[in-house]
């Protein structure tokens, strides 16, 4: 098991060099070393425009760039950002905040999700089965923003239940309604997984069994029924961590969450390599862990998954 | 505290350096210059006692005795000269250095490497007297003092440029907050400065600009009157916010336009050919209902290359027919172009769709392909920076839509940089010895109202070459919350913050 962790976090390096480069790749090809977007609807003076690449390392090849880069790195130097700022300090705000949010979605959609899915699955059919599906169906189609201004609307705006934009104070309960909007897609999919898959096992012949030597019914649910269906939700709610981090765009912008998306959003346009590469990184990071543990974790589901 | 929106300052907080609107807004409140511009656009002087000058070259200023920062320094000429100075030296690579361009020594300090460390045109005579040299004689240089970049710096700010960025001092009507005043990404706050003397002391305790990303969330926060004033109601609620805020709801003009610019470049776009094609697309296009339908009136049609809200602007001038919608004569001038050259290929508007202008662009290729039958297409590009490359660079090969947003109230800021040939800003690459004559005149012009008249006959010579299609003059829509009053939006498009007060 610990050979395996350590071969996992081992393949993560080329993945994490693989990864920055093709990033730091992509910007450089966007704004090809450009300060243009500083000037706004001006144009700058050679003069300027040569000082300012200068300034920012702009005015040497991709190759120079990309390991100077690289080098700060490895000194958690993550270069400065147009205004100045290190990059690393901005990672560090911005960070936490949406980890915070995302962790609290997955929360919800876990708990959630699983609950109402198994409830769903073991009444295959039956009416709360049916609102599920319906509800679940209605929630995909819907485009998250709808849902984000629909919620801020109704309950910050109207009913005065939750604030209206969350701003400077991110403490938990000021993130529970932008989660439960973020959260609100993948919970579709969680509940339908898990309805699917319960559904699937409560017939199988090992239930059958477990019922029929008399073992009470919470049992059967929660280790028989449950634990065999929880791999695939398993595999989508770790995977999904990653993804509402990096896809936590729109519903950041909706309650001005100062937050991954924002900031991201203003170093793309603004075509500032070391904010973006530094972020996606992050994200990349984030994403492979995440991976690892949802893998870990199989183990504990099924025992017969074995490592080596 | 009145809550107020903002944005993320793009660069530190140094009047030279601040190009945008996120910082502008923050830079303006902390520092006082030698002028300022009130709510209705007028010009007083603020720190300055007197501003002389014969000849508008040369000019001695003089200070009002008695004025500090807000950390206790005195504010002297050194100040204003020192301040100017580093703010041009291209080392520094200030954004704003452009603007000291007509003073004398300019160009010594923006060499690469510089052949000056300071500008020749300045003398510090005492610490209440320095004297200023022109290139050139510059009537609208007694309005550009109002303006950032000449706001003066105290002498901490040269010890630690960057720690000053991030913590500026000023002289102006606010100062930062003890504490915590600046969290970056998400607010900025300021609160009375005690030491400011000049004419816009604040009404109010103090403003936070709450920074946002969009302002679709920012209008969600002034329907809660969570946020006091908002300077931009966002286009999903343009059709609703006069019912949502009723009598706190406004619209005001604003010195900002949009344009179509031409490349010479461009095929078919050349010589007379160009001008002929150029006036029959400006009459092609229905500038009235574009901007009644997609932007519910908060867009009117152009009537000249400034704005009609700074002093001077005239709205019929000679030759500003062919900014009016004429389908008839639009035909007739563009198949008179295919006499000289027959038309091919299809006409595309190049435009940045992180800015909202998808749907007016549309709407104007629109409103060109029924009335001159070309194949009209918008041509998206994802960042304004990636159009701006291509423009830049002379390499776009499409018309682009572009603009202008004043950076002091005057015409001639509009069309300086935009027209006069080899301007840094001249996007369209014109150049016409008349219109520069003409210009040049007017800022030699000895008062306000002959300069005037001498930018209506330069107008009228970019109308008949017509190197860019003016398109609209923007209106300004924003509101306020319950809890405020006495809230009046400047030619800017801002709010007169100073002016504030809760109910």
């Amino acid at each position: 098991m610990a050979w395996y962790i350590a071969r996992r976090l081992l393949q993560m390096i080329p993945v994490f060099f693989g990864a920055t480069l093709l990033i730091y790749f992509l910007i450089w090809k966007v704004t090809g070393g450009s300060v243009t977007a500083l000037a706004g609807q001006r144009t700058l003076t050679p003069a300027l425009e040569a000082q300012l690449k200068a300034q920012y390392g702009l005015d040497k090849p991709f190759w120079w760039q990309y390991l100077h880069y690289l080098k700060g790195i490895v000194t958690l130097d993550f270069g400065t950002s147009y205004s100045g700022r290190p990059v690393r300090e901005v990672l560090a705000r911005a960070f936490p905040i949406t980890f915070r949010l995302a962790l609290l979605a997955v929360f919800f959609e876990a708990v959630f999700g699983i609950a109402f899915g198994v409830v769903a699955g073991l009444r295959k059919g039956g009416w709360f089965d049916s609102t599920m599906l319906v509800l679940s169906l209605l929630v995909i189609a819907m485009p998250i923003f709808v849902i984000g201004f629909l919620a801020q609307f109704l309950f910050g705006v109207t009913w005065h239940l939750a604030p209206v934009t969350v701003g400077s104070d991110v403490s938990i309960p000021r993130l529970v309604l932008p989660a439960l909007v973020l959260a609100s897609l993948s919970f579709a999919y969680v509940l339908r997984l898990t309805r699917n898959s319960v559904a699937e096992n409560k017939d199988a012949d090992f239930v059958r069994t477990a019922t029929a030597k008399g073992l009470p019914r919470r049992r059967v649910v929660v280790v028989h029924i449950l634990r065999n269906s929880l791999i695939p939700v398993v595999t989508f709610v770790g995977a999904d961590l990653g993804a509402l981090m990096g896809g936590a765009i729109v519903t950041e912008g909706i309650f001005n969450i100062p937050g991954v998306g924002g900031t991201l959003y203003q170093a793309v346009v603004r075509g500032e390599a070391p904010t973006v590469v530094s972020f996606v990184t992050a994200l990349i990071v984030i994403f492979l862990l995440s991976n690892l543990i949802v893998d870990l974790l199989y183990a504990v589901l099924d025992p017969r998954i074995r490592y080596a | 505290m009145i809550a107020v929106n903002g944005s993320e300052p793009q660069n530190p907080l140094i009047p030279s350096n601040t190009n945008e609107n996120g910082g502008g807004r923050i830079v303006d409140r902390l520092f006082a210059g030698l002028r300022y511009i009130d709510q209705r656009g007028a010009l007083h002087d603020e720190v300055a006692q007197s501003i002389d000058t014969t000849d508008q070259q040369h000019y001695r200023i003089t200070l009002k005795p008695g004025w500090t920062f807000s950390d206790g320094t005195p504010v002297t000429a050194h100040s204003f000269v020192d301040a100017w100075n580093y703010g041009a030296l291209v080392t520094n690579a200030q954004l704003q250095s452009y603007t000291y361009g007509p003073i004398v020594g300019f160009t010594d300090v923006q060499a690469d490497p510089p052949r000056a460390q300071t500008m020749s045109g300045l003398k510090v005579v005492d610490d209440l007297h320095f004297t200023v040299d022109l290139v050139a004689p510059t009537i609208d240089f007694r309005t550009r003092l109002a303006y950032a970049p000449f706001y003066p710096l105290p002498t901490a700010a040269f010890k630690d440029m960057k720690a000053f960025g991030q913590h500026p001092i000023g002289n102006g009507p606010y100062r930062f907050a003890d504490g915590n005043a600046w969290q970056h990404d998400v607010q900025l706050t300021v609160v009375p400065n005690e030491s400011y003397r000049g004419g816009r002391p604040p009404r109010n305790k103090g403003l936070t600009f709450v920074f946002y990303s969009n302002f679709d969330a920012a209008y969600s926060d002034l329907l809660a009157d969570n946020l006091d004033v908002l300077d931009t109601i966002p286009d999903s609620a343009i059709a609703v916010y006069k019912h949502d805020l009723g009598d706190r709801a406004i619209e005001a003009p604003t010195a900002q336009n949009q344009w179509l610019g031409f490349q010479s470049n461009l095929a078919h776009f050349g010589g007379e050919e160009g001008r002929l094609r150029r006036q029959a697309l400006s009459m092609a296009i229905d500038r009235a209902q574009i901007g009644r339908k997609i932007f519910h009136g908060t867009r009117i049609p152009a009537r000249d290359f400034t704005s009609a809200v700074l002093p001077g602007f005239d709205p019929n001038l000679p030759g500003s027919n062919v900014l009016d919608y004429n389908p008839a004569e639009a035909v007739r001038l563009w198949n008179q172009a295919d006499a000289i050259a027959p038309w091919s290929g299809s006409f595309e508007i190049a435009y940045n769709a992180d800015g909202g202008h998808q749907a007016w662009i549309d709407a104007l290729a629109n409103s060109i392909r029924n009335t001159l039958h070309i194949d009209a297409v918008g041509a998206p590009y994802p960042t304004f920076k990636q159009l701006r490359d291509q423009v830049v660079h002379r390499t776009i090969g499409k018309a682009f839509r572009y603009g202008w947003q004043g950076d002091y109230p005057t015409m001639l800021q509009f069309l300086e940089p935009g027209f006069v040939t080899g301007s840094e800003s001249n996007d369209v690459g014109y150049s016409n010895p008349e219109f520069d004559r003409l210009l040049t005149a007017a800022e030699a012009a000895s008062t306000e109202e002959e300069s005037w008249k001498l930018v209506g006959q330069a107008q009228s010579v970019l109308l008949r070459d017509l190197p860019t299609i003016p398109v609209f003059d923007y209106i300004n829509s924003a509101g306020y919350s319950k809890r405020v009053h006495n809230v009046v939006m400047t030619w800017n498009g801002l709010a007169d913050f100073e002016n504030i007060e809760l109910r």
